[in-house]
């Protein structure tokens, strides 16, 4: 049994079908958290207090954001500056996060083929992640590959939910403790871990 | 002079009103002209005035009673405290060294030593009027030397009353006695002191004990009466908002404040001030101080006047080299002692300047020990008439010299590198920056907010009940209206950064703002307006359109965004809305500004305007590429993408 917290940030949600979609899928059940921060916070004015008790309260952190330009939506680097604070994520006597796990939920436009050393973009997705992952590293977390939804311009309603599925199916996965941090290192992404999307049709 | 009270009236003023204005433009201060003026009129050049002007010097002393009632107002008790040092060591040492220095100087040109100690005693003190008055006018009562200056003062009126209670003792036995009863006639004039301690007291007749309990109940009487009967009084009075009633009472209470002091023998001036410091912390305070100002301006000029015409030119003319020799004599004297003690409490040489140059005259309370050191015998007429002249004399040059000074020394020391550090524990100076004028729940919504920012302001309020409240809940607030000079200037908008016009009324912001421009053009003035209507009025005086703030506006749109979160909008972009209508908003009126008194214009520019409004916040929503934005919108990109690919 292990309490996820997801961190889902969206600066217009409702513009954006593929995150919809995937919200749709997160499973309703006892130790899981969601907390959509750009409705808490619009004004940008984070209650660091409020943030920093609710990841005391959770084992697993999940941020779900979407990419861009190569990185967070300023929202998230906003919450990264104010909650993670000196002497209680990192320095001196800030060890608050250590040995909580925490991975990226990513949405991106382009496909999965344009995220590779010979890809349109020249890079891994890991590569574009490496200051979220030294942030984070920093301050005593366990870093997992991200969970990465591509191609969402071009993707349909149905495949779309197969994504959802899988999502459904990790979250579910590590709040009952059938899935476990430490076992789902060593891939590029955590969709890899799991095995792949299920088969068309497949709901959970 | 024949003329009658108007006629006597018209000659005053008019010789102030010509001979001030010319002495200021010559940069030599108020004081200098009414010097002037005085002299001017006196028996020795127009002669519109003769003996009489003695007696006009007698009521207009009380102007230094008013003056030290308003030093009080000004000081505060907790201020005090920190000067008390000053006031007992450097007082002191003035007073004894330079009236022991003057002792010696006079018994070298020969006068005996019983006498000559009572002569440097009289010569010791300063002139509080001139000194504190100009000091007033040039803003420089906050600085070391003038914190100094004050306390040296402060000190010389509180040793009047044992100097006169010395200064019989002195006489021989006989003489003492004689010198005694006839004390209460004949005080020849000068001054609201020149009663302390002696005959004329209710209480002279009382043994020495109870003259001591009636003194110290009377100091009681001044404190208690201070804070439990005259401030529910000025209350009820403030009530009526009938602002003559409010002067009538502000003067009532000087009058029988020295009244009361002078029944048990005590320095008028020094009851005054204590009760000054008593009121100091009320939220009259501002008020009493604008509406006595121009009777104590009005006396001071008065007895200034009074000096000038006092000269005797005819004694002068007699032994001009004599009187001249030893004018300069004293201001030498005088001004080397207090260098001395400036030198040694470590004032810096600009200070050191201030200080001694402002108090080297002789002053008033010469005057009056001198005409009693006469009454005692210890000194004949004609010394008492010399040392008469040599007063006015030095009390007229010492404008001329602080001329000098600030004209001729203070430039050069600007660079001065020897200047000593300054010591910064008693500049007494607690004006706040930021001033609000109307406290009613918008201004005490900025105020709470400043407050809670660690910026105190200075608030002003006309309502009475009102201000009694606020201030049981511990904000500094004054009673007073905010709209004129006279309050804003005591309230310290000289030294203020920011006005902040919290009022209700279109009226008296209007009246506000002109007066700021007028008088205090270096204040931001921040203003609150009711409505667009109200916005485009203060406009019209030339406000820039970005310190004009509609008091509903950012709550209107507020409210907005939150009704939008209740229909499910998203709260981020809700937010950004409320932000870009504010703008545009105000964006939209300053563009209709120019336009609006020409009617016809007005209504289709603002029918222009709110078709843009709509046009924008459309294209909002719509976010339509071509107009407003779609960052974050990936409909947009997948309008152009997507539809080939899909699949």
């Amino acid at each position: 049994m292990a309490r996820v917290l997801v961190l889902f940030a969206h600066p217009r949600l409702e513009k954006s079908r593929a995150n919809r979609s995937l919200l749709r899928h997160l499973p309703q059940i006892d130790g899981l958290t969601f907390r959509d921060v750009y409705e808490h916070y619009p004004d940008f004015n984070i209650a660091v207090a409020a943030e920093q008790a609710l990841l005391l309260a959770h084992d697993i952190i999940v941020w779900h954001h979407p990419l861009y330009w190569y990185n967070t939506p300023p929202l998230v680097k906003q919450w990264i500056d104010m909650v993670l604070s000196f002497g209680w994520a990192y320095g001196p006597g800030g060890d608050a996060l250590r040995g909580k796990a925490i991975f990226h939920v990513l949405t991106t436009g382009g496909a999965e083929a344009a995220y590779q050393l010979d890809g349109f973009h020249g890079s891994t997705l890991g590569q574009f992640l490496l200051p979220l992952e030294r942030t984070m590293r920093l301050c005593g977390m366990d870093w997992l590959p991200p969970f990465t939804v591509h191609g969402t311009h071009v993707m349909t309603e149905a495949e779309l939910d197969r994504h959802g599925a899988l999502y459904h199916r990790l979250l579910k996965g590590l709040v009952a403790g059938s899935l476990r941090p430490d076992e789902l290192h060593g891939h590029a992404t955590l969709n890899a871990a799991l095995g792949g999307l299920p088969l068309e049709g497949a709901r959970e | 002079m024949t003329g009658g009270f108007l006629a006597d009236a018209v000659v005053y003023l008019a010789a102030a009103v010509v001979c001030v204005p010319i002495a200021k433009r010559l940069g030599m201060g108020s004081v200098l002209g009414y010097l002037l003026a005085g002299i001017v009129i006196g028996p020795f050049a127009l002669g519109f005035i003769g003996e009489e002007g003695k007696d006009i010097m007698h009521f207009a002393e009380f102007g230094v009673v008013m003056m030290l009632f308003l030093v009080g107002l000004e000081l505060e008790p907790a201020k005090l405290w920190r000067l008390r040092r000053t006031i007992l060591g450097v007082g002191s040492a003035q007073v004894l060294i330079t009236a022991a220095a003057c002792a010696a100087a006079v018994v070298a040109i020969g006068l005996d030593w019983r006498a000559a100690v009572a002569v440097g005693l009289a010569l010791s003190m300063s002139s509080t009027a001139i000194a504190l008055q100009s000091l007033k006018e040039k803003g420089l009562m906050g600085t070391t030397g003038g914190q100094s200056s004050f306390a040296v003062l402060l000190f010389q009126d509180i040793a009047v009353i044992p100097i006169l209670a010395l200064l019989p003792l002195l006489a021989t036995a006989h003489l003492a006695a004689a010198a005694a009863s006839a004390a209460a006639g004949a005080d020849g004039g000068y001054g609201s002191q020149s009663d302390a301690g002696h005959g004329a007291t209710l209480i002279g007749h009382l043994p020495g004990w109870m003259q001591t309990l009636a003194v110290l109940g009377a100091v009681a009487a001044v404190i208690v009466l201070g804070r439990f009967v005259i401030v529910p009084i000025l209350r009820v009075i403030a009530r009526t908002r009938l602002r003559e009633l409010f002067t009538a009472t502000a003067l009532l209470i000087v009058v029988g404040i020295a009244l009361l002091m002078q029944m048990v023998g005590l320095s008028p001036a020094l009851g005054t001030f204590l009760a000054g410091l008593v009121l100091a912390t009320s939220e009259f305070k501002h008020e009493l101080e604008s509406d006595l100002d121009p009777f104590k301006g009005l006396l001071l000029g008065l007895f200034f006047m009074g000096v000038g015409a006092s000269i005797d030119f005819h004694l002068i003319g007699a032994a001009p080299l004599r009187i001249a020799l030893m004018t300069v004599g004293v201001i030498a004297i005088k001004l080397a002692v207090l260098y001395g003690i400036g030198r040694a409490v470590r004032l810096s040489m600009d200070q050191n300047l201030l200080f001694s140059i402002g108090l080297a005259q002789v002053g008033e309370f010469a005057f009056v020990l001198l005409a009693f050191i006469a009454q005692l015998g210890l000194l004949d007429p004609a010394w008492t008439g010399t040392l008469m002249a040599v007063t006015a004399l030095s009390m007229a040059l010492t404008p001329l010299l602080q001329l000098l000074n600030e004209r001729l020394i203070q430039p050069h020391l600007g660079s001065c590198p020897q200047a000593v550090e300054r010591d910064d524990d008693e500049i007494v100076d607690d004006h706040n920056q930021v001033l609000i004028a109307g406290f009613s729940h918008f201004g005490s919504t900025v105020g709470r907010f400043l407050r809670a920012n660690g910026v105190d302001a200075t608030l002003l309020d006309h309502d009475s009940d009102r201000v009694d409240l606020l201030r049981k809940f511990g904000f500094k607030v004054y009673y007073g209206d905010a709209t004129r000079f006279d309050l804003l200037q005591a309230a310290g908008a000289g030294n203020a950064r920011i006005l902040i016009c919290a009022f209700d009324d279109l009226e008296s912001t209007q009246k506000l703002v002109e007066t700021v421009h007028k008088n205090f053009p270096h204040l931001k003035l921040l203003i609150r307006t009711r409505h667009r209507a109200d916005a485009y009025e203060i406009l019209d005086l030339g406000v820039d359109p970005a310190s004009i703030y509609r008091q509903h506006l950012d709550t209107s749109v507020r409210l907005g965004v939150d009704a939008l979160l209740h229909l499910g909008h998203r709260a981020y972009t809700a937010h950004r809305a409320g932000q870009s209508f504010l703008r545009q908003d105000e964006e939209a009126m300053w563009k209709i500004a120019p336009t609006r008194h020409d009617l016809q214009q007005y209504i289709s520019s603002v029918r222009e305007q709110i078709a843009l409004q709509e046009e924008l916040f459309k294209a909002d929503r719509q976010s339509d590429p071509a107009r407003g934005d779609h960052a974050w919108d990936s409909q947009v990109l997948r309008d152009v993408l997507g539809r080939p690919a899909a699949g």
